[in-house]
């Protein structure tokens, strides 16, 4: 079939059009896959922070105590890889650069604003959920090994203790940087509204695809129109 | 019975008393206390004390071994021998105190030197271990000088080792706490001195106030001096403020022959800096981005998707369908 998708990933199709545009963006297993990433990221967010300073040990009991928080957050932490890498994979070619990031990037004033009239049409993702899906990407490989370092319970002797001591500091500092990629993340599909529901039901409506992903949604009709490649 | 409590061992020497005092290491004495910002100041200061270990009258024996592992009732592994001295390998969980060997080439004298060093926690007057520590109370310093881990408060995480500019802390494989020299606080506590110091046969390990201690390594560097021992000295680790553990060496220009005593031990600045104001600062980013954007999702106009775009977006999938003739799916418009 000609009509290769260029901005949309199997799965992402427009489901009806009455009464109004509805935009199929995540299918069930992405959604799954989603909100188990989500939730790795909350209890490793919550027990990460009660071992990263001393006013917020507190947050252990919510697991039943230090002892259990120390083995639960790197365990949580490999399934958090494991899941985000299959994510990973279904989203990093949409997520690969393209002319109009760069366009959309140069008006964030606009952007902020909410003038989306003024910025270029969009495939999938715009470059700040592009920055989003790579700094996450980037950082959690950073952690997943500095995190390894200093597992103290299975790798104990894996590295040197000076290398331990810059894993340890590497680990709190990407950790920082990801609680707030993860707050822009959060913040962004709040304030956009209509965003959740892409994750929750799996859609979005015809209104949304076409104010902030014109070109994925220009491809769906248009793909639609042709038929699917049967 | 008395009520009075045990007096402050100033010696491992002399007997101790014999009948039952009530300890004198009581919780109102720590100064220290492992992730805790707050520490009440103590009523009374204990004089400092502190183990000096004269590695020029060590005879290799491992008495202070035996007598450690039967105090603090550990259980070493028995492994095999790889024929070096060193019983067992390491520091372990179950061993706080080790006799470390060195075969040392005096390049000045060409003579062999056999350097035997008791390994354990120094007692750093600056713990690396109970900064790095994240548990509330699982490290605390009593204002005698004692560094002590407290288990039930300890998580087993590992800090304390990477804390350590000693590398002394072990964790426990099987109970998840770390474990270490304890300078005999138990003992201490109840007037007798460290069970090493009395175990050791020819008094390499003394213990009693810090005071006191200089002024013995003091007459034992003049008589080693004396000897030809021109570079004699006290290790005394300035770098962590003084610890409570000190050696006296006959090289103590060099201290790293003596298996690999560090030179001029100190808190990682890695370490200083991760668990430092940057930590707080770290904190105060985080809440403040959390707490900016809750504020501007309150305030701020939302960025909303018009009726108009709605439409908009039929109008796109109708053209698209009617551009191709439609030829496949209706679009189901009536």
């Amino acid at each position: 079939m000609a009509d290769e998708r260029v901005y949309s990933a199997p799965g992402d199709v427009i489901e009806a059009t009455q009464p109004v545009v509805l935009v199929n963006r995540y299918r069930g297993f992405t959604r799954i896959n989603h909100w188990i990433t989500a939730g790795c990221m909350i209890v490793l967010l919550l027990s990460g922070f009660s071992l990263f300073h001393p006013s917020l040990f507190w947050l252990t009991s919510l697991f039943g105590g230090g002892q259990t928080t120390r083995w639960l957050h790197p365990l949580v932490g490999l399934l958090l890889f494991a899941s985000f890498f299959l994510l990973f994979v279904q989203m990093w070619k949409l997520n690969l650069p393209r002319r109009e990031d760069m366009e959309w990037s140069l008006r964030i004033g606009d952007v902020l604003k909410g003038h989306e009239e003024r910025l270029p049409e969009l495939g999938k993702y715009n470059a700040g959920q592009k920055m989003v899906f790579w700094s996450m990407s980037g950082l959690i490989v950073v952690l997943i090994i500095s995190g390894i370092m200093i597992w103290e319970q299975y790798f104990a002797s894996l590295v040197s203790i000076p290398v331990r001591r810059v894993a340890l500091a590497v680990h709190a500092l990407a950790a920082l940087a990801a609680i707030l990629v993860f707050i822009a993340h959060v913040y962004a599909a709040i304030w956009t509204r209509g965003t959740i529901r892409a994750m929750t039901r799996g859609t979005v409506t015809g209104g949304w695809a076409y104010r902030h992903h014109r070109k994925w949604l220009r491809e769906l009709a248009r793909r639609r129109s042709t038929g699917p490649a049967e | 019975m008395t009520t009075e409590r045990a007096p402050q061992p100033v010696t491992a020497a002399a007997n101790p008393p014999v009948q039952p005092l009530p300890s004198n290491l009581l919780p109102s004495d720590v100064v220290k206390i492992s992730a805790t910002s707050h520490v009440p100041e103590p009523e009374r200061r204990l004089t400092k004390v502190a183990k000096l270990i004269d590695v020029s009258k060590c005879i290799g024996c491992k008495a202070c071994q035996s007598a450690c592992i039967e105090w603090n009732d550990t259980h070493p592994d028995i492994e095999e021998n790889v024929g070096v001295y060193e019983n067992p390998h390491d520091l372990t969980p179950e061993m706080f105190t080790l006799m470390r060997f060195t075969e040392y080439e005096n390049p000045m004298t060409q003579e062999l030197e056999w350097l035997i060093r008791k390994d354990g926690c120094m007692h750093c007057e600056d713990p690396g271990c109970l900064k790095a520590c994240p548990a509330p109370g699982a490290i605390v310093q009593y204002s005698n000088g004692i560094v002590d881990f407290i288990s039930d408060n300890c998580i087993g995480c590992g800090y304390c080792v990477a804390g350590c500019p000693f590398d002394i802390p072990r964790i426990s494989k099987t109970a998840h706490v770390a474990r270490k020299c304890t300078l005999c606080s138990d003992r201490i506590a109840v007037g007798q001195g460290p069970a090493c110091a009395k175990a050791c046969p020819t008094q390499a390990i003394v213990f009693g106030t810090k005071e006191d201690m200089i002024a013995h390594a003091e007459e034992r560097i003049t008589d080693l001096k004396s000897r030809g021992y021109e570079n004699a000295g006290l290790y005394d680790a300035p770098g962590v403020g003084g610890t409570h553990v000190m050696y006296v060496l006959h090289h103590a220009d060099k201290p790293s022959i003596y298996s690999g005593l560090p030179e001029a031990p100190r808190i990682s600045p890695v370490v200083e800096g991760w668990k430092g104001p940057l930590k707080t600062a770290a904190l105060a980013v985080a809440g403040l981005a959390a707490a900016g954007a809750v504020l501007h999702g309150i305030f701020a106009k939302p960025n909303q998707v018009s009726a108009h775009e709605e439409e908009e977006a039929e109008e796109l999938v109708e053209d698209a369908a009617d551009h191709h003739g439609g030829e496949a799916h209706e679009s189901g418009r009536g």
